[in-house]
């Protein structure tokens, strides 16, 4: 029960005729009969509109949900049979609002699970530097400060990193550069695709973005009403005669809707 | 003499026992409102995930709440332990009352917090234990001292009429000034207790303002 994630299997994530009900009740059925594979250092998207379940699949991950019906398995092992905080600190977790702690300096923040974890003052503060330098700040001007004193750009950077922190093996996001505006969001996008391309991490995103699914993408999972619809690479997605994919590609070419 | 300088040449005259009462008054205030906090902020952080409990400590804090202060004292009184003439029947019902705002306040803070911060601490392993004491408390802090406020103005009036069960207190004034029809005595114990009251309120909104993080 205390085994670390570690990526030495081949699926790190692995959703087995997945259903999911709120409170356990049949008709509010949220996710139905979803099976899906995650290789070690893909970055999955999953793709859909609003309510189409995305956030809850990414949440079934962490076992923040558990499934209905179905298994969720982290490294061959099913959600339901490890011990939480031990699964749930081998993930890193960004979500759109950052959840920073305000109460907390922004070294703190990222240093939070090495601290939990406890390794120790100065290899805290090391790898604090470490990664801030890693998302493009600057850990002598940030490190103090508190996430009142960042950009939302700054904040979801500060997110990045804390996520990182005991350096997991997966990532999950939840639409983490939503609430940016478009020039910084396009700038984190491309930031992070290189980061992700470096570090060989596990990722599961969630958009509602298909120009972001394209760019970060090297799987696209569509979903609508709770199914998966469609999976397919960025360079074949656009292909695909799916409606629900048709609809997504719509929204790229007038430039309204689904993407900003 | 003017009213106004009989009654200075009355405070001026009897400063000293004016100032006995005045650290009796804040005595009573002080270990009423530690013994609340003690009972209150637990009881909150217990509760705050626990509906039902929270539901009930709430209606019971609040019955007390509603009690007149001079009927508490006399109901007190005839308790076993708890009760009888003094300064200890006088504490227990001065807790009784301080219990609601803190109460409140301990629940409002800890559930009060945003969302998105909450889950992230659940999503990257913090324990229960841990989302509790380093996030959620720290956060709902000023909240719960907003409510440490209320409670110690409300004690700092009612502790006045204390003085009617023998404990002491700037009460003593003010019920001895009733009797005798003596407005110097009343104001002898109304005025410290009204500074008092705007001391507190004073010094612990400054408290309340350096504790607030957002």
């Amino acid at each position: 029960m205390n085994a670390k994630i570690d990526d030495s299997s081949g699926n790190l994530i692995e959703f087995r005729e997945v259903s999911f009900h709120i409170n356990d009740i049949p008709e509010r059925e949220v996710i139905s009969g979803v099976s899906l594979t995650v290789p070690v250092g893909e970055t999955v998207v999953l793709l859909g509109r609003s309510g189409s379940g995305k956030t809850t699949l990414l949440r079934l991950i962490n076992a923040m949900l558990m499934p209905s019906q179905g298994q969720v398995l982290v490294q061959g092992r099913s959600t339901v049979e490890w011990d939480l905080i031990r699964l749930r600190r081998g993930i890193g977790y960004v979500i759109q609002e950052a959840g920073l702690f305000p109460h907390f300096t922004v070294a703190q923040n990222v240093g939070l699970v090495p601290t939990l974890e406890n390794w120790g003052r100065c290899r805290t503060a090391a790898r604090v530097g470490e990664l801030l330098r890693l998302v493009g700040l600057d850990p002598a001007e940030f490190a103090d400060r508190r996430p009142r004193e960042l950009s939302g750009g700054q904040r979801q950077r500060v997110g990045v990193a804390r996520a990182l922190a005991a350096d997991p093996p997966i990532l999950l996001m939840d639409e983490p550069f939503g609430a940016l505006d478009p020039v910084t969001r396009a700038e984190l996008q491309r930031e992070f695709r290189a980061l992700a391309q470096r570090l060989g991490k596990t990722i599961v995103f969630v958009t509602h973005d298909l120009r972001e699914a394209l760019l970060l993408a090297s799987r696209i999972v569509l979903l609508e009403a709770g199914r998966i619809v469609a999976v397919a690479a960025p360079q074949e997605f656009l292909r695909l005669e799916h409606p629900e994919v048709r609809a997504f590609a719509d929204s790229l070419d007038t430039g309204h809707g689904v993407s900003a | 003499m003017s009213p106004i300088l009989s009654d200075w040449s009355f405070f001026v005259e009897h400063r000293a026992e004016i100032l006995e009462a005045t650290v009796e008054h804040m005595a009573l205030v002080a270990m009423a409102m530690l013994i609340a906090i003690v009972i209150a902020v637990p009881l909150g952080m217990f509760v705050v995930q626990r509906p039902g409990l929270r539901a009930i400590s709430l209606g019971v804090a609040n019955i007390f709440q509603t009690i007149p202060s001079l009927a508490l004292f006399g109901l007190l009184i005839p308790i076993p332990f708890l009760g009888g003439i003094g300064r200890r029947t006088a504490v227990v019902a001065l807790v009784l009352y301080a219990l609601l705002p803190i109460l409140r306040n301990t629940y409002v803070g800890l559930s009060g917090i945003d969302p998105a911060v909450l889950e992230a601490a659940e999503a990257m392993g913090m324990t229960r234990a841990q989302i509790l004491f380093r996030v959620r408390f720290p956060l709902a802090l000023s909240v719960i001292l907003a409510g440490v406020r209320t409670a110690t103005i409300i004690t700092i009036g009612v502790a006045t009429i204390a003085a009617e069960i023998g404990a002491g207190g700037l009460g003593t004034f003010i019920f001895r000034g009733v009797a005798l029809v003596s407005d110097s005595l009343i104001l002898a114990g109304a005025i410290p207790a009204a500074l008092l009251a705007l001391l507190a309120d004073f010094l612990l909104g400054l408290l309340e303002r350096r504790l607030r993080v957002v």
